[in-house]
């Protein structure tokens, strides 16, 4: 019995290592949307090419949507471009933006100059939809079903591998569910 | 001359932290700076959204002194942030059936420790620390012996 005992410090460093290992993994900066599971916030605000048009949560019911928070001055947003324009080109689901706290005209110039990947982009300057989204940081990511249900957020820009293990994944099983 | 200047130029961080935020009366202003310190500025996330001046901390600050002005309680403001944020977005960890752990844990965990040392202790001190008669006596004769050969 007393020699089981000894061991008990071990054990213990053992569980220790184990804890930590799984600790390296994690990601305490990212935080959790509490919005998972819930319909999209509502909102209405002009469309940022057509001024006089407006967007709303309505228009992402009815078809599997992503939504992505950019703005001109965001560096990793030009960073994942290329996969939100590949995402679109898929034409799996359309990607809408929403354009936070940027400047109309810088916002269409970047547009212009990388190429619009957006269905529509929701115009957003004062940062009061993404406030309503949970947004704290660009670029951000969105998938929505066909309910307009938020089912899952990216935080970060959208990578290769986050496109081809998280998004396409999560949109082709989406759009299998009945609406 | 340039002392004043340095002076000046040291306390504009000061400034930055000033707070353009209006109210109609001294409680409001109070709730507003309680608030500010209780939410976390998600961005750098080690700071309040009073302390923080990144932008996002500056739109919440915004955001709580609407909700203040529009007659919301601190209730109602503290909801509205965690229900877009969640529950990280407090300093103070809620007390729920998730967090039991995190609130209670340290002190169970201290309490387990006394009593492992309690244990241990017991078990470690002697059953008596006096002298039997017999122990006694051999330790005169012991004492005895060990003086003898001097003389």
């Amino acid at each position: 019995m007393k020699r089981a005992l000894i061991l008990i410090p071990l054990l213990l460093f053992v569980a220790l290592v184990v804890f930590l290992a799984i600790g390296l993994t994690l990601r305490p900066t990212e935080v959790p949307s509490p919005l998972i599971g819930k319909p999209a916030p509502a909102f209405t605000v002009p469309q940022l090419h057509q001024q006089d048009r407006t967007i709303s949560d309505s228009d992402l019911v009815g078809r599997v949507s992503v939504v992505n928070v950019w703005a001109s001055w965001c560096v990793a947003c030009r960073d994942e471009h290329p996969y939100i324009m590949a995402l679109s080109q898929e034409g799996v689901a359309p990607v809408i933006g929403l354009n936070y706290k940027d400047d109309r005209d810088q916002a269409l110039a970047w547009l212009e100059r990388f190429g619009n990947s957006y269905a529509v982009s929701a115009y957003d300057p004062e940062g009061r939809v993404g406030l309503d989204w949970g947004v704290y940081g660009v670029p951000e990511t969105f998938v929505l079903d066909k309910r307009g249900v938020i089912r899952h957020k990216h935080i970060g820009p959208v990578t290769a591998s986050v496109l081809r293990q998280e998004i396409l994944p999560l949109i082709a099983r989406l759009n299998e569910e009945q609406p | 001359m340039r002392k004043l200047l340095l002076t000046l130029f040291l306390l504009l961080p000061l400034a930055a932290g000033a707070a353009p935020f209006e109210f109609d009366s001294p409680e409001d202003e109070a709730r507003f700076r309680r608030l500010g310190n209780e939410l976390r500025c998600l961005v750098c996330q080690g700071q309040s959204i009073a302390d923080s001046n990144s932008e996002l901390a500056m739109d919440l600050k915004a955001q709580v002194h609407r909700m203040i002005i529009e007659g919301r309680s601190d209730r109602e403001i503290v909801d509205f942030m965690v229900a877009r944020y969640g529950d990280f977005v407090l300093f103070k960890p809620p007390l729920r059936a998730s967090t039991w752990l995190l609130w209670f844990g340290p002190f169970v965990l201290l309490l387990v420790g006394a009593g492992v040392v309690l244990a241990l202790s017991r078990r470690r001190t002697p059953a008596s620390a006096e002298l039997t008669e017999a122990e006694r006596a051999r330790l005169d004769e012991i004492l005895q012996q060990s003086e003898e050969p001097r003389e």
